[in-house]
């Protein structure tokens, strides 16, 4: 039988060829790197304290003094900033963790066993998804009192295990069920060995590109947070808390506004690239968080 | 077909119960006891006891939820200890001003994403797809309150238009045209979110459907290219689109509440963040149900719509 | 117009552009085609039948893909012609019959309306009319009940009952030329013979050219007037279809011929595959493009393209350096 598609084809080496990451990729990467040691040695570098108060520059512009500007209380904008992505980082990370610490084993799990476990775990996790997250975040917080940083990445981490879940199963379900695990499995394998060997290095790509992007969504997620004062409390400086912050006198001085948004919005738009060539590079269809 | 939309339905109150139970449950998350969370501290003793009394508090949890779940079935979500007014006539008041929120901003959002992804799909990687998704690209980092927040430094403060700023929000009723410039920049906001996803999904998928061979036999049939786009290529590209869009509703009735709060606009999510600043808990699982049900019943809808659009799913 | 052919090829090629540099997938085919006669094109996967077909109509992709020569279709010059030109000639001159109904018909679409489409755009006629045309034109290809089938959506019907949707499609036009691009491909034997007799019935009925592009010899033997045999691109031999089954001269003919089954062989009669398999285009040699896989294949083959040649029959063409002894039918030596 001929197949329909080979008389227009191109030759299969070349159609199979990855796609290329790109210098975009590697200058995201290099600036969320840079983000990251910030938010880790922000002790260490040459900044001025992000609570002290400089009476000599009150709802500045940029400066020599200050480099991004002062906000009301004369505390300095980019050691504010610095210090603030500690927050978005360990929210993001932290709650990434818990998501994929418990959906991944969970998913790649199901995918492997099938039957009656799958059935179950599934059912339970499609469930959870109908309920709407980010409504049982924010009712979870606020009745969950006093807020800390380890309760706010808990709930987040919580509420992404059934999403973590969906798209690992998914995956793993179709490599699961490909020959080279079949065969494994015939040669006498064990389950843990085949799950760790075959499966995971298979999943990896996958998960990888969705962590990242999930990353971003959580750290947009905290930012959101902040705005209704269900974050980090002030004065400890978060993007989200900055900005929101800066709405008050968002009249007299915009940059208050500007600087923490260019911050927070070059850090996603790097995880979101970096996620997105990743997932083209490994030939992923698009998932959706 | 009615057999699938049977069979969707029961999982629609399966999903409803659990809810509701979650709901339910929020009041016992609480420490202390469940009377004084809903009435505060400062309740005398007799208005503490008629509560026990209504809700049974005394009883097994089970009996307590059937209850409760009694009262809600009859409209019932209890009377706010605070603002001393019946939760569900507050959330009367906030919920059109939602719903009016989310139409406008689906109208711009549907009227921008299909005709461009239309255009971009034409000519994947030509100079429109390769300008507009980069474009998307970059709007879809931007988290809504920077949106918002620049669009007020720029439209409201910069260009000084009046009605548009925090706090200029006038209802419906009272002047149709002072309301539509109150809710222009929440709905820009939410909009341009939108419109990131739909143009992305559409675009994604028309280029998938005019690979097909279908189009190539709608071209011999001698057909125009715009009646190939529209009638043979569209329907089918978007049932992935109408998924999408159930769940970005979903997730603007639910999650709409920053573009509320930053401009005062008094819908749910703005009523939520009060009730939760003011310890109303009684409201916030008002708010929190139907929300909730809200975002279940428009995937329920969305789904049931996908199901239209492409007649293979409804039956396997 | 009457002495001229109703399609007429020359020198036509089919070139892709892809990352490994120029890919030939038609070259230098020429033919005609009377009214009223019945060409196989036979080749294997990868022949280029499928890319011939398309680059007939006029449908192949636009970018990144270049055609030189001629079609002549109707009077009318297909390469170079715009997309609005193409329209005029599409289903009214020349129809296609898709190779895989599962995938030719729009999934989300009624089958009637998918027919309605060609009458009222294309031929004008009002809504009602084209409703009962179109209900004729799925009698006419033997669709039972054929009114309640009009409201049916393509996954309802069974793979053969599609094709003879794409069919009555094709015919909705009434095309005087019709591409058949490996129509039965997806089927099952028995429905494969239903849709070719139905082809045949049909052909007589209207009048019709029709071009039967296949990978199996048994589909055109007794179907076709003349034959067409490509490889890698190229024509190998041509002419009227008994003299290519009885005295082909193209060691490649024989090899096809002899890979497939016939009734006239002993049961268990073991089958010859054709060793090795067909070259990738973006790297094909300058000589014939056989020769790695014939055995009768010398340096000259390997070096130089053999042109086409006449046979000893009018009409009969082969292009081989070492053809097989002609009115021989299982034996042959290099001459």
């Amino acid at each position: 039988m001929s197949d329909p598609a080979v008389d227009l084809e191109v030759p299969v080496d070349l159609a199979t060829e990855r796609a290329p990451l790109g210098p975009l990729f590697w200058i995201c990467v290099a600036w969320l790197g840079l983000n990251i040691l910030g938010a880790i040695f922000a002790n260490v570098l040459p900044l001025i304290n992000p609570l002290a108060q400089d009476y000599n520059f009150i709802n500045t512009g940029p400066s020599l003094h200050h480099w991004l500007g002062t906000d009301d209380l004369g505390r300095d904008i980019l050691s504010r900033i610095v210090y603030g992505s500690r927050v978005s980082l360990l929210v993001g990370s932290g709650s990434m963790v818990i998501g994929f610490g418990v959906g991944m084993p969970l998913g790649m799990l199901a995918a492997y066993r099938r039957g009656r476990f799958d059935a179950v775990v599934t059912a339970v996790m499609y469930v959870l998804l109908a309920f709407p997250a980010i409504i049982a975040v924010i009712a979870v917080l606020s009745f969950w009192t006093p807020r800390t940083l380890l309760k706010i990445i808990i709930v987040i981490g919580a509420a992404s295990i059934p999403l973590v879940y969906r798209v690992i199963r998914s995956a793993a379900l179709s490599i699961a069920t490909r020959e080279f695990v079949t065969v494994a499995q015939v040669q006498g394998a064990r389950d843990s060995r085949i799950i760790w060997r075959e499966l995971l290095p298979n999943v990896a790509p996958i998960a990888v590109s969705f962590l990242l992007i999930g990353v971003a969504t959580v750290v947009t997620l905290e930012g959101a947070l902040a705005f209704l004062g269900l974050s980090v409390n002030p004065p400890t400086p978060s993007w989200g808390n900055m900005i929101n912050e800066s709405r008050t006198i968002l009249s007299q001085n915009p940059w208050l506004a500007i600087f923490p948004s260019i911050a927070l919005g070059l850090f996603l738009l790097s995880l979101n690239y970096i996620g997105d060539r990743l997932r083209a590079h490994f030939e992923v269809a698009e998932v959706k968080l | 077909m009615a057999r699938y939309v049977a069979r969707r339905l029961a999982t629609l109150v399966g999903i409803v119960f659990v809810i509701s139970v979650g709901s339910f449950y929020l009041i016992h998350l609480l420490p202390g006891d469940p009377a004084t969370v809903i009435l505060g501290t400062g309740a005398s003793p007799a208005a503490r006891a008629a509560l026990y009394r209504q809700l049974g508090l005394n009883r097994p949890l089970v009996t307590q939820y059937l209850v409760w779940i009694g009262h809600v079935l009859h409209g019932n979500l209890g009377v706010s200890f605070i603002s001393e007014t019946p939760v569900l006539a507050t959330i009367r008041t906030a919920l059109p001003i939602d719903l009016e929120l989310i139409l406008i901003s689906q109208v711009l959002a549907f009227a921008g994403a299909i005709p461009l992804a239309m255009r971009a799909a034409r000519r994947p990687n030509g100079i429109l797809d390769r300008t507009l998704s980069a474009g998307s690209f970059t709007l879809l980092s931007i988290p809504p309150f920077i949106i918002i927040v620049l669009l007020v430094l720029l439209v409201s403060i910069k260009w000084g238009l009046a009605n548009t700023g925090p706090s200029s929000y006038v209802s419906l009723g009272s002047d149709w045209i002072v309301n539509l410039e109150s809710l222009a920049l929440p709905s820009i906001t939410l909009a341009v979110g939108s419109f990131v996803i739909y143009f992305r999904v559409l675009r994604a998928d028309l280029i998938t459907t005019l690979q097909e061979e279908f189009i190539t036999m709608a071209r011999s049939k001698g057909l125009r290219q715009r009646r190939i786009m529209w009638r043979h290529a569209f329907r089918p590209s978007s049932v992935a689109l109408l998924g999408t869009a159930g769940v970005n509703i979903g997730g603007l009735l639910a999650g709409g509440f920053v573009v509320e709060y930053l401009l005062s606009i008094p819908g749910l999510g703005y009523t939520l963040i009060a009730a939760i600043s003011s310890s109303d808990y009684l409201l916030v699982q008002g708010i929190v149900l139907v929300v909730s049900v809200g975002v279940v019943l428009i995937n329920f809808l969305f789904d049931f719509l996908t199901s239209i659009v492409d007649p293979r799913i409804s039956r396997e | 117009m009457s002495d001229q052919p109703l399609l007429s090829v020359r020198n036509l090629n089919t070139t892709f552009a892809t990352p490994a540099g120029p890919l030939r997938a038609v070259d230098d085919v020429s033919f005609d085609l009377d009214a009223n006669e019945t060409l196989g094109i036979v080749g294997e996967s990868g022949s280029g039948k499928t890319v011939l077909a398309r680059t007939l109509m006029g449908l192949q992709p636009r970018q990144n893909v270049a055609v030189t020569g001629s079609v002549r279709l109707a009077g009318h010059e297909v390469v170079g012609a715009s997309t609005s030109q193409l329209r005029e000639l599409w289903s009214s001159e020349v129809a296609m019959v898709f190779q895989d109904p599962m995938t030719s018909l729009n999934p989300v679409m009624r089958v009637g309306r998918q027919i309605d489409e060609v009458l009222r755009v294309r031929h004008g006629m009002d809504r009602a009319a084209a409703r009962t045309r179109a209900i004729e034109l799925l009698d006419l290809v033997g669709i039972p009940s054929a009114a309640q089938r009009y409201r049916a959506y393509p996954f309802e019907l069974s793979g053969g009952m599609r094709q003879r949707v794409v069919i009555a499609i094709a015919l909705a036009g009434q095309p005087r030329l019709l591409i058949a691009d490996e129509p039965t491909t997806g089927l099952d034997v028995t429905i494969q013979a239903q849709i070719l007799d139905l082809l045949d019935s049909l052909r007589a009925q209207m009048g019709m050219s029709v071009i039967m592009i296949t990978h199996d010899l048994g589909v055109v033997a007794t179907r076709t007037s003349r034959l067409l045999v490509m490889y890698a691109g190229r024509m190998a031999e041509t002419g009227p279809t008994g003299d290519v089954f009885r005295q082909h001269r193209m060691p490649y003919t024989r090899a096809l011929l002899e890979s497939s089954p016939k009734l006239s062989n002993a049961p268990h009669t073991r089958l010859a595959a054709i060793p090795g398999q067909p070259p990738n285009l973006a790297r094909v040699g300058p000589g014939c493009h056989f020769a790695p896989r014939c055995g009768y294949a010398t340096d000259q083959c390997r070096n130089d393209a053999p042109p086409l040649e006449p046979a000893d029959r009018p009409g009969h063409l082969f292009a081989c350096w070492h053809p097989l002894a002609p009115l021989s039918e299982t034996t042959g030596a290099p001459s």
